[in-house]
C-alpha cells in the first residue's frame, strides 16, 4: 500500500512539471507580455524597454527556469494589471472556489447516489424512468443557460434567492445546483450500472442465503462494492467542477479564482493564469491521487497489483 | 427403514415457472422429496434440468419473475410456503443454510473472513462478538483450515477456491443449522480438491447431524455419500430410491445411461470405452407430452409418445417414472 501511494505520487509530481511548462510556453506564444504591461499607447521604445526590464527578451527556457524557480518558493510574480502578488490575489479567493466546488459535488452525490441505487433496485420502473429524465436533461442542458434560467425563475420573477455576489450562504445556492446538476448524471448512471452489476452478483445471493436483512444486503454488501468506481468519478468531477467554476462564478459574480482567471484571461494577465492553471491542474492530480488511493482503501483487491 | 426417522424437510409436488415471451416455461414439473436428520439426499441430473432452480425454490431465492408452488414444503414440521420474506429471511442462514457453486465469486470481495463469518452468527444467534470470534475459529479448524486466526484478517482475493469453499462451508454452519442444501459444490474446483471437499461435507453431516441435500451433476460424488438418490430429468423426477438400489439395479434408462458415464469398479472392464447420452436436455416450455426422455431413449416406442409417465413403486422406496418394464429397460446392460 505504501510503494503503491509512492508511486503514485511520483506520477503525479511528472504530471506537475509537464503542465507548467506547456502553460508557461502557451501563455508566452499566445500573447506578448511586454505589450500588456507597456500599454496600448506604448512606443516601440518603452515596449523594448520593458521587455529588457522583465527579462522577456531572455530564451524562454530560461524564463521558465526562474519562474518555476519562484513558483516553488511559493512564488508566482506579481499580477500585471493589479500590481498585487498573485498568491495573495489566489489566496484571498480559492476559499469561494472550493466551497462552490465541495457544495456542487455533494449536491451531485446527494442526488446521484440515492436516485441511482432506487433506479438501479427496480430497472424500467417509473423511478428508473424519472432517474434517466433527470439524467438526460442535466446532461443535454448547457450550464450557463440552466444558470440564467434558474436566476430569471428563482431570482427575477420568485425573488427567492440572490443572484450576484458571494456575501451570504444563500448566494451559493444557485450556483451551486447549476455546477452540481452538470456532474449528477454521469454520477447517477455510474451508480446504477454498478448497482445493478452487484445486486445480480453471487456474493449478494450468498448475503441473502445467510438470512441477512434487506437493508444489510443493500447497504453493506451491495452498496459499499457498487460505489466503489463512483467514489473515482467524483473525485474527479470534483476536479471538474473547481474548473467549470469559470463560468459558473462569472456568471454569479462570485469572485473565486475562477472569476480571477476569467479577468485575468480578459486582460492578459500572465502571471496570474498561468499561476491558476497550475492551481487546477495541481487539484485534478492530487484528487485523481487521492481517488486512487480511496479506491485501494476501500477495494482490497487494487492495491496488490 | 425405521418409522423413527426425524424427518427434516418434506416436499410435496414442487413446480417452478417462469414466464418468457415464448410462453411458460417449467423447469421444475412436480418433484417431491424428504430428507431426515443425519440423511444426505443426492439430486442428480445434467445441466438445465432444474436442480439449482430447485433449491433455491427451498430458500425461497428464485429470481423475482418465477413462481413456486407445491403441495406442501414442511420444513420442520412448518409449511413455509407462506412465509413472509422476513420469515424466511429468520430461517435462512440458522436453520437452513446453502453452499453455492462457485466460491471464487460467492464471497463479497470488499470484506474480510472474520466480518462475513461473524455477521450470520451476530444477526441470528448473539451480538457478542468475542463469542462470534470464537466460534468462526472452531469452525475453520472444523473445515480443515490451519491457522485459522490469521485466515480471519484475509480477503477473499488471498484464498484459493478451495479455501474460499471451505470459508463457505464454514459460514453455512455458523449457526448450526438442520438442513444443508450443497448445490454442486465441488464443480468449480480442482479434481484432487473436490474429493477432500465432499469428504469433508460428509464428515461435518454426521458431525454435525444434519439433513443434507447434495445436488450434483457428477455420480461418482453420489456412490460415495448419498444414502438417498433422486434423479432429475427435464425438470421431473425419473428416478428415486436408496443408493444402492438406484446404482445396483437403475431402472429408468436415463439412470443407467448416466451410469455408463462413469468407471464403476469392478463392473467396467479395463479399457473398455465410457459411454454418453446422446442429445441435450429438451426445450422445457408448455406442458408435458408424454415422456420427455423419449427423444434420447435408446428403447423408446410409440407409447412414449402419448402416455403420461407415472412412478412405479417398488419396494424399499425404490421407484421408476418409465413406460417399459424394468427388464426392458436395464436390458442393455447385462444385468
Amino acid at each position: 500500500m505504501i510503494a503503491y501511494a509512492l508511486k503514485r505520487i511520483f506520477v503525479a509530481f511528472l504530471i506537475l512539471l509537464v503542465v507548467s511548462g506547456l502553460t508557461f510556453s502557451l501563455s508566452h506564444l499566445s500573447a506578448d507580455p511586454a505589450l500588456t504591461i507597456a500599454g496600448e499607447q506604448a512606443s516601440d521604445e518603452d515596449i523594448e524597454a520593458v521587455r529588457k526590464l522583465y527579462g522577456f527578451d531572455r530564451p524562454i527556457v530560461e524564463q521558465y527556469g526562474n519562474w518555476l524557480g519562484r513558483a516553488l518558493q511559493w512564488d508566482f510574480g506579481d499580477s500585471f494589471h493589479y500590481k498585487a502578488p498573485v498568491v495573495e490575489m489566489i489566496s484571498g479567493r480559492i476559499g469561494t472556489t472550493m466551497t462552490l466546488g465541495f457544495l456542487a459535488i455533494l449536491f451531485a452525490l446527494v442526488i446521484s447516489i440515492p436516485l441511482g441505487t432506487l433506479a438501479a433496485m427496480r430497472p424500467n420502473s417509473f423511478i428508473d424512468r424519472f432517474a434517466l429524465l433527470i439524467a438526460v436533461f442535466g446532461q443535454a442542458l448547457p450550464t450557463f443557460w440552466f444558470a440564467l434560467m434558474m436566476i430569471i425563475v428563482f431570482g427575477v420573477w420568485w425573488r427567492w434567492l440572490p443572484i450576484s455576489g458571494n456575501t451570504t450562504w444563500a448566494h451559493f445556492v444557485m450556483p451551486t445546483i447549476a455546477l452540481g446538476y452538470y456532474a449528477t448524471p454521469a454520477l447517477m448512471r455510474l451508480t446504477r450500472a454498478g448497482m445493478i452489476e452487484v445486486l445480480g452478483s453471487d456474493y449478494i445471493r450468498t448475503a441473502r442465503a445467510k438470512g441477512l436483512s434487506p437493508t444489510v444486503v443493500l447497504f453493506k454488501h451491495a452498496l459499499r462494492n457498487a460505489i466503489i468506481p463512483v467514489v473515482a468519478l467524483a473525485a474527479v468531477w470534483f476536479g471538474f467542477m473547481l474548473g467549470g467554476s469559470i463560468v459558473i462564478e462569472t456568471i454569479f459574480n462570485l469572485k473565486g479564482i475562477g472569476w480571477l482567471s476569467y479577468d485575468a484571461l480578459l486582460r492578459s494577465d500572465l502571471p496570474v493564469v498561468q499561476a491558476i492553471v497550475l492551481i487546477f491542474a495541481s487539484f485534478y492530480v492530487v484528487l485523481t491521487l487521492l481517488a486512487d488511493l480511496l479506491n485501494a482503501y476501500l477495494d482490497p483487491r487494487i492495491s496488490v497489483r | 427403514m425405521s418409522a423413527e426417522k426425524d424427518i427434516v424437510l418434506d416436499v410435496q409436488n414442487l413446480k417452478v415457472d417462469i414466464p418468457v415471451s415464448a410462453g411458460m416455461l417449467h423447469p421444475v414439473r412436480g418433484i417431491s422429496f424428504s430428507v431426515a436428520r443425519g440423511e444426505t439426499l443426492c439430486i442428480v441430473g445434467e445441466s438445465g434440468c432444474g436442480k439449482s432452480l430447485t433449491s433455491l425454490a427451498l430458500m425461497g431465492l428464485l429470481p423475482k419473475n418465477a413462481q413456486r408452488s407445491a403441495d406442501r414444503i414442511n420444513f420442520l414440521d412448518q409449511d413455509i410456503q407462506n412465509l413472509k420474506e422476513r420469515e424466511m429471511a429468520r430461517l435462512r442462514g440458522v436453520k437452513m443454510a446453502m453452499i453455492f457453486q462457485e466460491p471464487m465469486t460467492s464471497l463479497n470481495p470488499s470484506y474480510t473472513i472474520s466480518n462475513q463469518l461473524e455477521e450470520v452468527y451476530l444477526r441470528h444467534i448473539s451480538s457478542n462478538r468475542a463469542e462470534a470470534r470464537e466460534r468462526a475459529i472452531f469452525l475453520l479448524g472444523k473445515v480443515g483450515i490451519s491457522s485459522a486466526e490469521s485466515r480471519l484478517g484475509q480477503y477473499p482475493h488471498q484464498l484459493s477456491g478451495g479455501l474460499r469453499q471451505r470459508v463457505m462451508i464454514a459460514m453455512a454452519l455458523m449457526c448450526g443449522p438442520d438442513l444443508i442444501i450443497a448445490d454442486e459444490p465441488t464443480t468449480a474446483l480442482d479434481v484432487t480438491i473436490q474429493a477432500q471437499i465432499l469428504h469433508l461435507l460428509a464428515e461435518l453431516q454426521a458431525d454435525f447431524d444434519m439433513a443434507m441435500i447434495l445436488i450434483t451433476h457428477d455420480l461418482g460424488i453420489v456412490a460415495r455419500v448419498a444414502d438417498k438418490v433422486q434423479v432429475m430429468y427435464a425438470g421431473l423426477t425419473v428416478e428415486e430410491g436408496p443408493c444402492e438400489a438406484v446404482f445396483d439395479t437403475p431402472l429408468h434408462p436415463y439412470t443407467s445411461g448416466l451410469l455408463r458415464c462413469i468407471p464403476v469398479p469392478g463392473k467396467t472392464a479395463p479399457g473398455q470405452p465410457l459411454g454418453t447420452v446422446p442429445g441435450i436436455v429438451p426445450n422445457m416450455v408448455g406442458e408435458l407430452q408424454g415422456c420427455m426422455f423419449r427423444n434420447r431413449c435408446e428403447h423408446a416406442t410409440d407409447v412414449c409418445e402419448t402416455l403420461p409417465n407415472s412412478a412405479t413403486q417398488l419396494a424399499n422406496g425404490h421407484a421408476f417414472t418409465c413406460r417399459l418394464s424394468p427388464d426392458a429397460a436395464t436390458r442393455s446392460e447385462g444385468a
